[in-house]
This record gives structure tokens, C-alpha cells and sequence, in this order.
């Protein structure tokens, strides 16, 4: 079986795709090399063929790069796509990285520098097929649990930063023993509680902060033992409607909480394929919720009709609040603030919203 | 068109984003615009139709809004009521272009 990498090479110039296909075929992996000279047959090759990498022109006719880019980052999100264009202003460059190119070219600069951009598809090559490597790589099976256990086992002093989109938590380790805590806002024990329930994430080791003040006093095992016992309850919750009512509740009790601590006034979140809004701090749900869903689609459409690249947010100001709209999955939230301005609404927006899903 | 179009077949081309400002009235109409001609009318419309519609459901909501911005990765485009019709600002941005959000004192 041929388990050769695949390129697909897109670009209406016959001369620059049969220069692209020779580059291409030196690589040290010997790639198989696909051509298509426009995005039509692109397509129908991506449909047919495992192709790992894409290169893509970004001029061409009916279908232009840009447009190509935005089809496949959507319909083969594993593919990875270079953009190697003869357009050379910047604002095509910002575009093209606004639609999740890994990396884009121009094609002077590739003809200039032709051993340092094979390099970097051959990089990327490497990083798109992780399931042929060998050897160890990370910890990306361990869940939280484990890597705190591996740090206390190891009777070490480290500062685990851990950081969930815009949220971060830090956990304190002095010589195995867990000694403080902060996430979302809580600290201590609390704080502990509340990360382990992050299911995924990234850390990073900082230097060990031995003067760092103790909040945790129970043993890590405990703690674990605990958590573990509320993570199993919560995934099967009761079924005495008093156990369901105390468990919404406390989450309600807490988002109320994370909303004042950031000082906005409300939040509500939308479904975007339809379904009732949930919403704290506001009266007028059925009004909020409905001009959410309104701004949603038509930043949706319009962010795709002028091929601007993915939606950040929508912000609103009225006399009486400023208001951020943000998508995160299927849903769309609107999180209002006091008319005097808040610094950093949209960063503020983002972890309450981040905070709120979890 | 269409017969043009297959005899010469289609030119190459990236389509552009808007930079400029776009005054529309209360039905979408577009009354002035400092967008380049070589952009789409069509679009230019699309755009100050769904900013209108933005205005209207909020105002049907009973939460007018003087100010509306969508943040895209490329294009912010920053639209201000006026009257029933609007003023659009269409800033596309680059590798260099810090766009921070305008905040009213």
C-alpha cells in the first residue's frame, strides 16, 4: 500500500504547475504530486483522494484562492494549505492567514529561496500525519489528573500554568504537595475543583514560587477523590428532582457570580440552529436573544459573501450599554456591559463566554 | 454577458475587500460612496441592507443601538444610525493595521 503523502498543486498557470510539481517531487518524503488548474477539479480530487497538503494559486477564475481556501479549511479541516500567490500586497497575506492558511508564499520569494519553502512543506507534511510517527510525543492521552499526579509524584516544586482558550488557571506545587490555587476567579480548593473539570487544554511549567502563600490544606488524594466523586455524580446526576434542582442552582449561583466579578450586566446565549435562549441578568430575553441570532447570521452571510475571513465579534453601542456578540459553538452570546466604558469588553466577553460553557 | 463570458471565458482575478466610507438611506439605497468603482455595487448594498436590518430588529426589540461594528479576520466594518439610514466605514485590515475598538468617552 502507498503511504506516500499527498499534494494537491491548484493553479491555472500550466508552466508555473508543471515548475511546482518537479519542486514538489524533490522533497525528501517523495510525496505524490496532484495538479489541478482550477478550484472545480481541486475539489473533486480533495472529495477523492486523502491529500494532506494543499497549494493553492490565489488568482484564478471563477472560484479565486481566497474562496478555495475558505471551501476547504470548512469541508477538509485536516488538510493542510499553503498559499503560493504573484500578489504581493500585504492585505492578501492578512486575508489568506484570517482563513487559517498555515503558510503563504509569494511565488518570487519561492523561486528566490526554493530550498527553505520545501523545508517548510515538508514540515508541514510532518505535522499533518501524526498517526504514522514513532516515539513519544506529549501528553495529549493524560487528562489533568494525571499530569498534576505525575508533578506530586515526582515530589517536585513547579508553578502548572494551564491555559483553556482565554482561560487560565495556575496551580501551585511545592515539594509534591499541592499549596494554592486559581481558576475562573476562585482560589483554593475551590479553584482546584472547578480546573479539574476542564476536559482539554495546554500547560506550561513555570518556575516554582516557594514563598507562594497556602490556601490548599487537604492532600492532593483527597482532593482527587473528591473531584473524581463530583464528576461521576455530575455526569449521572440524580434522579430526586430536589438533587436536579440543587445542582441547577449551584451553576446558576455560579454564572451569576463569574457576571458580577467581570462587571457586565447580563449574558444571553442563543442557539443557532434555534431553541430557547438562556440568559442571566436581563429582563427582555426574548428581544436580546432574537437580535443575537439576528446579527449572527448576517455576520455569518455577509463574512462569507465579502470572503473577510471568520467572525471575531460584533460589538453594539447604544446610549445606555455597550454590547459584545460572540459565537462559540452552536451558540451565539451577547454579554452587555454599563455604558461607561469597560476596557477590554471583547477579551472580558471571551473568558465570561469561555467560562459560561464550561 | 453570457455569450462574452464563453468566448473569452472569465478573467482571473481576487476579489477585493471594500475600503471607504458608504452613506445609505432608511430603504438601502446607497447616496454616497468612497468605496472604489470596481467593487461590486451588488455588495455594496448587501452591505447597507444588513447593517439596516441590524438597526431594525434592534429597534423593534426596544434596544436602538447608535453603533454597530462587525469584527471580521480581514474587514471591520463600523456602521453609525443615521436618520433611518446609515454611515458605513469599511476598513480592511493588514498585517500592519491596528484596528482597537472605538470607545466613546
Amino acid at each position: 500500500m502507498d503511504t506516500r503523502h499527498k499534494i494537491l498543486v491548484l493553479d491555472d498557470d500550466a508552466d508555473w504547475l508543471s515548475l511546482c510539481r518537479d519542486q514538489m517531487a524533490t522533497l525528501p518524503s517523495h510525496p505524490e504530486i496532484l495538479t489541478a488548474n482550477n478550484a472545480k477539479r481541486a475539489l473533486a480530487l480533495l472529495e477523492t483522494e486523502k491529500v494532506r497538503l494543499l497549494i493553492s494559486d490565489l488568482k484564478m477564475p471563477r472560484i479565486d484562492g481566497l474562496q478555495m481556501i475558505a471551501i476547504v479549511r470548512r469541508r477538509f479541516p485536516a488538510t493542510r494549505t499553503v498559499v503560493l500567490s504573484g500578489l504581493e500586497d500585504e492585505e492578501y497575506r492578512s486575508r489568506a492567514y484570517a482563513l487559517g492558511v498555515d503558510l503563504f508564499w509569494l511565488k518570487s520569494e519561492m523561486q528566490r529561496n526554493t530550498k527553505l519553502f520545501s523545508e517548510c512543506v515538508e514540515s508541514l507534511l510532518g505535522q499533518s500525519d501524526r498517526e504514522h510517527d514513532t516515539g513519544f510525543r506529549g501528553l495529549q492521552s493524560k487528562s489533568l489528573m494525571d499530569i498534576i499526579q505525575m508533578e506530586c509524584l515526582s515530589r517536585s516544586s513547579t508553578v502548572l500554568r494551564i491555559t483553556r482558550g482565554p482561560l487560565v488557571a495556575k496551580l501551585w506545587i511545592q515539594d509534591g504537595e499541592l499549596a494554592d490555587a486559581e481558576c475562573e476567579g476562585a482560589r483554593g480548593e475551590a479553584a482546584f475543583r472547578r480546573l479539574l473539570a476542564w476536559r482539554t487544554g495546554t500547560f506550561e511549567n513555570l518556575p516554582a514560587e516557594l514563598n507562594r502563600e497556602r490556601t490548599v490544606t487537604k492532600s492532593l488524594n483527597a482532593l482527587l477523590l473528591e473531584s473524581a466523586q463530583n464528576i461521576d455524580e455530575t455526569a449521572n446526576p440524580g434522579t430526586e428532582p430536589e438533587s436536579l434542582e440543587s445542582d441547577l442552582h449551584r451553576k446558576t449561583m455560579w454564572k451569576l457570580a463569574q457576571l458580577t466579578r467581570e462587571g457586565a450586566e447580563f449574558v444571553v446565549a442563543m442557539p443557532l440552529e434555534g431553541g430557547e435562549p438562556e440568559a442571566l441578568g436581563t429582563q427582555n430575553v426574548e428581544a436580546l436573544a432574537k437580535w443575537t441570532k439576528c446579527a449572527a447570521d448576517t455576520a455569518r452571510k455577509l463574512g462569507e459573501r465579502l470572503e473577510a475571513g471568520p467572525l471575531s465579534h460584533v460589538a453594539a453601542q447604544s446610549t445606555e450599554r455597550h454590547s459584545i456578540m460572540l459565537v462559540r459553538g452552536d451558540r451565539a452570546f451577547l454579554v452587555g456591559w454599563p455604558a461607561e466604558a469597560v476596557e477590554n469588553m471583547v477579551d472580558k466577553s471571551r473568558k465570561l463566554v469561555a467560562s459560561w460553557e464550561s | 454577458m453570457g455569450i462574452l463570458k464563453k468566448i473569452f471565458g472569465s478573467k482571473a482575478s481576487v476579489q477585493q475587500l471594500p475600503a471607504g466610507t458608504v452613506t445609505v438611506d432608511r430603504h438601502g439605497q446607497i447616496i454616497t460612496s468612497t468605496v472604489s468603482s470596481t467593487f461590486p455595487q451588488t455588495l455594496l448594498q448587501d452591505i447597507g441592507r444588513d447593517v439596516l436590518e441590524l438597526f431594525r430588529e434592534a429597534r423593534l426589540g426596544q434596544i436602538p443601538l447608535a453603533e454597530v461594528s462587525l469584527h471580521f479576520g480581514s474587514l471591520r466594518i463600523t456602521a453609525r444610525e443615521l436618520r433611518g439610514g446609515a454611515i458605513i466605514f469599511l476598513f480592511p485590515k493588514t498585517a500592519l493595521s491596528n484596528t482597537p475598538i472605538p470607545v466613546r468617552s
